[in-house]
């Protein structure tokens, strides 16, 4: 059995803990090989060699590799494939958008964001939004997956493993890159944040929303919303957590105004400490909170603030 | 031109999972049903195709047990032209996995030749979220995924994808598959009258098996489990005692 691992690779360089976290995840596989794929690649690659584990590098490198589009990627990965028994990267949005189409060109079936790999052929995956896990066997020749990197622990640094250059066939030439826009804020995106603040209804208007954010500024957080403080026209539908928003794990989430409904709590139950600050004691987000506090949101919010400023 | 647009019966967002006794699947039983979220807003946008002049027909496809007729409605309800219904089963909890449902729906492109396909990202069920780039595999179309914005220009579509950290945008020659992420637009609600009006518009049934397809699943599902469970934790008293327990107990501020 052999991997070749998809590096995660953002504007040329290596995002080594996505990278990493995949690599630890297949450990067991077999020898690693890890594919890093872009327009000026070098430095990522060898960063990508570094990483304890991995026993070979091939870097592409190509102007049409250098913003992930899928139709030149899946092209790469499949003219690259040789022997390779599974073919893995971090479940980032690239990778999500690569690894479906490559599987279909290979005529397997992809696995989605692998929690555990317990055989070569068996994997434990989240589905309706985390409230469940399914064990799936697969009977493919080569298993294509990408694995929840929340669910592992970045491989360390080891020795340099040797690198080689790989062909890149010509672009398929169906689409092309015209810009990027990294959002232009201080705050961290939602779903790499340590901590998330989040509102909900309780929260009251557009205006209060002010409070959570003035929190989350104080702790260097992500700003959330709950479904319902998006339809109330309280926050903008991407600040929505839950199982049609976006699914977060942080080290903290704090849920401000939040009941608690199943749609939300689909969406951080898996952060790893939650804290609820809601007026009503019988809110559902109570049973799953570490630290519950009953109080006026409106009062609390400001002083925590003030504490954490 | 012409748009199809694949939609999935899954359980309602809102409705509390269970799972079977034996730890074989979901318990679907008795659950409300929907149309899979992001499918509904891949509908209103090919609605919005339409009503701008872009888009002159809209196919909505389903591919499920005779039930799934139900979503079709809904789906013409909102404004597509037509539907086709292919049934796989009377099982509720088989579900056909993505690479099966997009070899259907390479098929329905060749007979429909459509310009474009919107699918949803993502199914809230199985979360696979494979369809759409698995059918741009199989044909060798272009795709466009987690689509926020979608213009149809000439001979392409130029879209803006919610990527991790930002956006990225990017055009795709048609025929191309996009698929919807949440921001695109928000969907529509069937009016009554178009809800009676959704009655009358053709639904053709077809059965998988019309295909001639090798759809045997290559995944087979062994357990269905809880994740590991939460338990309540601590109330405190005020916002000094919680700051304390965040700073010394749990370490994370």
């Amino acid at each position: 059995m052999s991997v070749l691992l998809i590096a995660e690779v953002t504007e040329g360089a290596l995002a080594r803990d996505a990278t990493a976290k995949a690599v630890s995840a297949v450990l067991d596989l077999g020898a690693v090989t890890v594919l890093v794929a872009g327009a000026g690649v070098d430095a990522a690659a060898a960063d990508a060699a570094k990483i304890a584990g991995v026993t070979k590098v091939l870097v592409a490198d190509d102007p049409s590799l250098a913003h992930g589009l899928a139709e030149p990627m899946a092209a790469l990965i499949r003219d690259v494939a040789g022997d390779y028994t599974h073919f893995v990267a971090p479940g980032t949005a690239d990778a999500k958008n690569v690894l479906p189409r490559l599987a279909a060109m290979l005529d397997v079936m992809v696995i989605s964001d692998v929690m555990a790999v317990l055989a070569a052929d068996t994997f434990a995956r989240p589905v309706y939004a985390g409230n469940a896990v399914q064990t799936v066997t697969s009977s493919d020749a080569v298993k294509v997956l990408t694995v929840r990197t929340a669910s592992f622990q970045p491989a360390a640094d080891g020795d340099a493993a040797p690198i080689e250059t790989v062909s890149v066939g010509a672009d398929p030439g169906l689409s092309a890159w015209i810009e990027d826009r990294v959002t232009e804020s201080d705050r961290p995106t939602l779903t790499s944040a340590k901590i998330v603040v989040s509102g909900g209804r309780g929260v009251g208007s557009e205006e209060n929303f002010a409070l959570i954010a003035a929190l989350a500024d104080a702790l260097g957080a992500a700003v959330g919303a709950s479904r319902a403080a998006v339809d109330s026209g309280f926050a903008p539908n991407d600040w929505q957590v839950g199982q049609t928003g976006k699914v977060v794990a942080p080290e903290l989430y704090i849920a401000i105004g939040i009941s608690g409904a199943i749609q939300h709590l689909a969406g951080m139950k898996d952060s790893k400490v939650i804290v609820a600050i809601n007026k009503d004691e019988e809110a559902p987000i109570f049973d799953v909170a570490d630290y519950g506090l009953v109080a006026d949101l409106f009062d609390a919010v400001p002083r925590f603030t003030d504490a954490a400023s | 031109m012409k748009v199809l647009v694949p939609v999935k019966r899954v359980a309602d967002y809102n409705v509390k999972i269970r799972l079977k006794a034996d730890g074989s699947s979901v318990d679907l039983a008795n659950v409300k049903m929907s149309m899979n979220p992001f499918d509904e807003i891949a509908v209103e946008e090919a609605v919005r195709l339409k009503e701008k002049g872009t888009v002159s027909e809209i196919v909505a496809v389903s591919i499920g047990v005779p039930q799934a007729q139900e979503t079709l409605r809904t789906a013409l309800a909102m404004g597509a032209d037509r539907a086709i219904l292919v049934t796989a089963g009377t099982d509720v909890h088989q579900d056909m996995e993505p690479l099966g449902v997009a070899k259907i729906l390479a098929a329905l492109v060749e007979s429909e030749r459509p310009d474009l396909v919107i699918a949803g990202k993502q199914a809230i069920d199985n979360d696979m979220n494979a369809t759409g780039q698995m059918l741009a595999g199989l044909l060798g179309w272009g795709q466009a995924t987690f689509a926020s914005n979608l213009e149809i220009g000439d001979g392409q579509a130029v879209v803006t994808r919610e990527v991790d950290g930002g956006l990225q945008t990017v055009s795709v020659k048609l025929p191309a598959v996009v698929t919807a992420d949440l921001r695109l637009n928000e969907p529509r609600y069937a009016s009554l009258p178009n809800i009676m009006k959704a009655k009358k518009k053709p639904l053709e049934e077809k059965s998988v098996s019309d295909f001639g397809l090798d759809l045997s699943p290559r995944l087979s599902v062994s357990k269905v489990a809880e994740p590991a469970g939460r338990q309540a934790g601590i109330k405190v008293a005020s916002v000094e005692e919680l700051i304390e327990k965040l700073k010394t107990e749990a370490g994370v501020i």
